[in-house]
């Protein structure tokens, strides 16, 4: 038998030095800690604190073209996606969390304009109707839309389907899944595509005949297409999936056509605004920033960055998206009042129509 | 007048303990009031009052809500099946991994800590590629049930309980065992009778923190179950971040706080009786070969002491951790024109179409700058903590004290991240409180999260000790802090390495409250996977693989170093 004691005595290192030996250990990790990098002079006039959403992104040298320019210092805060942008933007609304803010989408711009987030600036360079109530200028768009697998119906001998309508044909049963209007932006833009295109009365209805044709609901955009979408890197079963109009565009390889597209008939047309918060310490800075991002370098950076079109019909847009990433003709469009009036009860509505 | 001197000299011996006591309880005590219950509160206050008079209407509403019921069912089932599945199968893992001797076994402790850290974003994916239809295992029909949600929450849960039950067995002293043993009890005797006892409370310890890590769960179960099966923290996340409805969340919130503290008493009554004196080493017992197989009587080969325990955790290692962990693994060597190292190359770079404000490696450096700060205010205030909790007064005031400061250390594993993330923009928002573009946020809320399992690691090894050893030591007369270090101290550095490592696990892999304070210029890593799975194409996508599989390799590296500092002897790492 083992005797546990008799075990040969290791050379051991004391706890003490072991103990010694972390704290030496610390205090060289704490040499790199966060504590002390962070700019001490915060409110200085000259700095700039910008809110995001968390998918802002512009090139480099950019923002530090227009820190030169006007001798501002950005800092930036990104809390979460458009709606949670916004839930924040509002519950902070004594103390604001910046000065200027980018990423309120029309679903959610009625919602912050309501509450009072918002400073009276609209830029003048705003595009023709590119702004929302004074205090909300658009600068750049993008359509949510049904993609679909070109291989996979080609292979299936099966012809692709065109409108709304179709999604809801037996033959094009469990093909498509879409994502949860309550958990995802996205899926909040396909919910409001379907009350565009059948009204307020019609598109419950709608959607109780996806769901019979067997619609499949998953809650997050990358849910959506990487695991149960057959054309992207998923590989999964089903060859209809709730994207972008621009998706296809980050599909294509260098051989051969594009492997996905989009239908143009399903879309809903998402804008997206900037605008001065209300109680910005640097109003100035704030407004010159709002007019920055409507800046023909700014506009033709963004479809690269972030996926979307410019807001501005001049700004070029990269090669291949002409062929790949078209905007829809004629997008499902929904009066941002009109969302704000009625978002949670349509969703509330939809949750029980189709996941019961 | 005389007289007097010595008995003035014993109370102010007594006095000065006393009140170096108050002071270590009152710095931690400080702490998480100002940053968990100082902000939870203000965020709850927000939704209970309206137009300056509380108004209780959303109490009624939400508790006769039938989804409210429903929900409350989820969550504590979901919980309760969460535990009880890991602790069945990670107790047989901790003797497995650390009472006994096997090739490779250094490279399986290393192994079994990774899932633990993972971001919830690529593990749900990682599971529902393998659940989906037409996936490796869709036959199973598993995709969207809760039976789905259950394995992925013993995914997570399963090396808390390995490492904090191991932990503690492998300093069990084996004699009571042996000595059970040379009477003649048959080895399941003598593990029921003599080792089960003794760690019942690691066991417990671990089984309460599972429970709230499985109750509180809210990404995997968003990712899983969708919104038909959800929990009350998943609600409190949809009202918060999509509806705005802070009279809902808050009464939810209360909800979720009453449960929680329900499932504290009630695992605090459990230990508390099992609680006693124990003989502990302050070196690892050597540990023995893996006996799988014997010999019997008639000189066949049957199945050895060790062979269900052994089975039990290849089972668990082998199926339900190295699955997901192999898709992820695999995927990530996947390119669109065959395999290779691309996605591994690209983490130099902010992602194909500039996808990040900065590169992977940056974002690691971030995490692991942060993780340095989270680690040090989360391991000095949970050590404090932990060592005021293992004191056993006599008052039976004082007792009652240590039980409730017990429970309410717990508290910040019960709330939601998306209250305390939320409630940090709103209660510092202004004056010397203006923290919100503080770089120490980050690493202050992280820390928050990881006390809880720094008390829970450390205490049961302070409590183990036998309080006579501090009596002894007092009447031979060492001072409070002579004791304190001689008799503590070596258990303390020891349980300090597995505390050090979770707490800095638990920051390397902390999402929901990041999410909401970190700041663009400096994403933490799973800030920026999340922001990779966030697009389209196969290169984010493949990027967001890689970078999972650096945060699960400098976990299991950090972990590693952890165990190692407290000096194993077998010397394996």
């Amino acid at each position: 038998m083992t005797t546990y004691d008799t075990a040969p005595p290791a050379r051991r290192r004391g706890p003490l030095r072991v103990t010694a030996g972390l704290a030496v250990a610390m205090l060289g990790l704490g040499a790199c800690s966060t504590i002390g990098t962070g700019d001490a002079a915060t409110d200085d006039a000259t700095v700039l604190d910008v809110v995001t959403h968390d998918s802002f992104t512009l090139s480099d040298g950019l923002l530090a073209d227009f820190e030169e320019e006007t001798g501002y210092e950005i800092r930036q805060v990104a809390p979460g996606d458009a709606g949670a942008l916004v839930n924040q933007l509002v519950l902070t609304k004594d103390a604001p969390l910046g000065d200027v803010v980018y990423g309120i989408d029309n679903a959610f711009a009625a919602r912050a304009v309501d509450e009072g987030v918002l400073d009276d600036y609209v830029s003048p360079d705003a595009a023709p109707g590119g702004t929302f109530a004074g205090a909300l200028t658009a600068v750049d768009r993008g359509d949510v839309c049904i993609n679909v697998d070109h291989e996979w119906f080609a292979a299936a001998g099966l012809p692709e389907p065109v409108t709304l309508e179709d999604l809801t044909d037996p033959r094009y049963a469990d093909l498509l899944v879409v994502t949860n209007p309550a958990t995802s932006s996205p899926g909040l833009s396909f919910l409001l595509a379907t009350v565009g295109a059948f009204g307020e009365d019609g598109w419950v209805d709608y959607w109780a005949a996806l769901r019979d044709n067997g619609v499949r609901v998953v809650p997050s955009w990358s849910d959506a297409y990487y695991v149960d979408f057959s054309g992207s890197e998923g590989a999964g079963p089903r060859p209809l999936v709730l994207s972008y109009a621009s998706s296809p565009a980050a599909e294509v390889t260098d051989d051969g056509p594009a492997p996905t597209g989009a239908l143009l008939d399903t879309c809903f047309r998402q804008t997206e605004y900037a605008g001065v918060l209300a109680g910005a310490d640097n109003v100035a800075g704030a407004q010159a920033f709002v007019d920055f991002l409507l800046s023909t370098p700014v506009q033709e950076d963004i479809p690269g960055q972030m996926y979307m079109y410019p807001v501005l019909e001049g700004a070029a847009v990269p090669p291949g998206w002409a062929e790949h990433a078209p905007l829809a003709p004629a997008p499902h469009e929904v009066a941002p009042e009109v969302i704000s009036a009625h978002r949670d009860t349509w969703i509330e509505t939809w949750t029980q129509t189709v996941l019961g | 007048m005389d007289t007097d001197r010595p008995r003035l000299r014993t109370a102010s011996r007594r006095v000065t303990p006393a009140l170096a006591w108050t002071a270590a309880a009152g710095l931690p005590l400080a702490f998480l009031g100002l940053f968990f219950a100082y902000p939870v509160l203000a965020l709850t206050w927000r939704g209970l009052v309206v137009d300056g008079g509380l108004d209780l209407t959303g109490v009624a509403d939400v508790l006769t809500a039938p989804r409210t019921w429903r929900l409350l069912g989820l969550t504590l089932a979901q919980g309760a099946l969460g535990s009880l599945l890991a602790v069945l199968l990670g107790v047989p893992g901790a003797y497995v991994l650390y009472r006994c001797r096997f090739p490779g076994r250094a490279l399986v402790r290393a192994f079994v800590t990774v899932p633990f850290v993972l971001p919830t974003v690529v593990v749900g994916v990682a599971f529902r590629t393998l659940l989906v239809e037409g996936g490796p295992l869709g036959f199973l029909g598993l995709d969207g049930t809760f039976a789905a949600i259950v394995a992925a929450l013993v995914f997570f849960n399963y090396p808390l309980v390995v490492r904090t039950v191991g932990g503690m067995w492998e300093r069990l002293d084996p004699r009571p065992e042996q000595a059970a043993r040379s009477l003649g009890a048959p080895p399941w005797r003598a593990f029921v009778t003599v080792t089960l006892p003794a760690l019942a409370p690691a066991i417990a310890s671990a089984a309460a923190v599972v429970f709230l890590f499985c109750a509180t769960a809210f990404g995997i179960v968003l990712v899983l179950g969708g919104l038909r099966f959800g929990t009350i923290e998943t609600e409190i996340w949809v009202q918060t971040t999509q509806f705005l409805d802070l009279r809902a969340a808050a009464v939810l919130s209360v909800v979720q706080l009453v449960v929680i503290a329900g499932a504290l008493w009630l695992s605090a009554r459990l230990r508390a009786r099992r609680e006693r004196a124990l003989h502990l080493r302050t070196d690892p017992a050597a540990a023995q070969p893996l006996r799988l197989v014997r010999r019997g009587r008639t000189g066949r080969l049957r199945p050895g002491g060790d062979a269900v325990a052994a089975a039990v955790t290849a089972v668990v290692v082998l199926g339900l951790l190295a699955g997901p962990l192999l898709t992820l693994l695999v995927r990530s060597f996947r390119t669109p024109d065959g395999w290779g190292l691309d996605h591994y190359r690209s983490l130099t770079t902010t992602g194909g179409p500039n996808t990040l404000t900065v590169s992977v490696w940056e974002a690691t450096v971030n995490s692991l700058r942060i993780a340095v700060d989270a680690t040090v205010l989360a391991v000095v205030v949970g050590t404090l903590l932990a060592l005021v909790l293992s004191r056993r007064p006599r008052r039976p005031a004082a007792r009652r004290a240590i039980g409730a400061l017990d429970s309410f250390v717990m508290l910040p594993l019960g709330v939601s991240a998306v209250t305390v993330g939320f409630g940090f923009l709103i209660a510092f928002d202004a004056g010397w409180l203006d923290l919100r573009t503080s770089p120490l946020i980050v690493p202050v809320a992280q820390a928050v999260v990881a006390v809880p399992l720094v008390v829970r690691t450390v205490l049961p090894v302070l409590r183990a000790i036998d309080p006579r050893l501090r009596e002894a030591a007092a009447m031979l007369g060492a001072g409070p802090g002579r004791v304190l270090r001689t008799v503590d101290g070596p258990f303390l550095v020891r349980g300090l390495g597995l505390a050090v490592g979770f707490a800095f696990a638990v920051s390397l892999g902390e999402f929901g409250a990041t999410s909401f304070l970190a700041r663009p210029e400096s994403p933490t890593l799973p800030v920026v996977i999340f922001r990779l799975i966030g697009r389209p194409g196969a290169d984010n996508y493949g990027m967001a693989l890689a970078a999972s599989v650096v945060l699960a390799l400098l976990t299991a590296t950090v972990m590693s170093l952890a165990e190692r500092a407290r000096g194993d002897r077998t010397g394996e790492w």
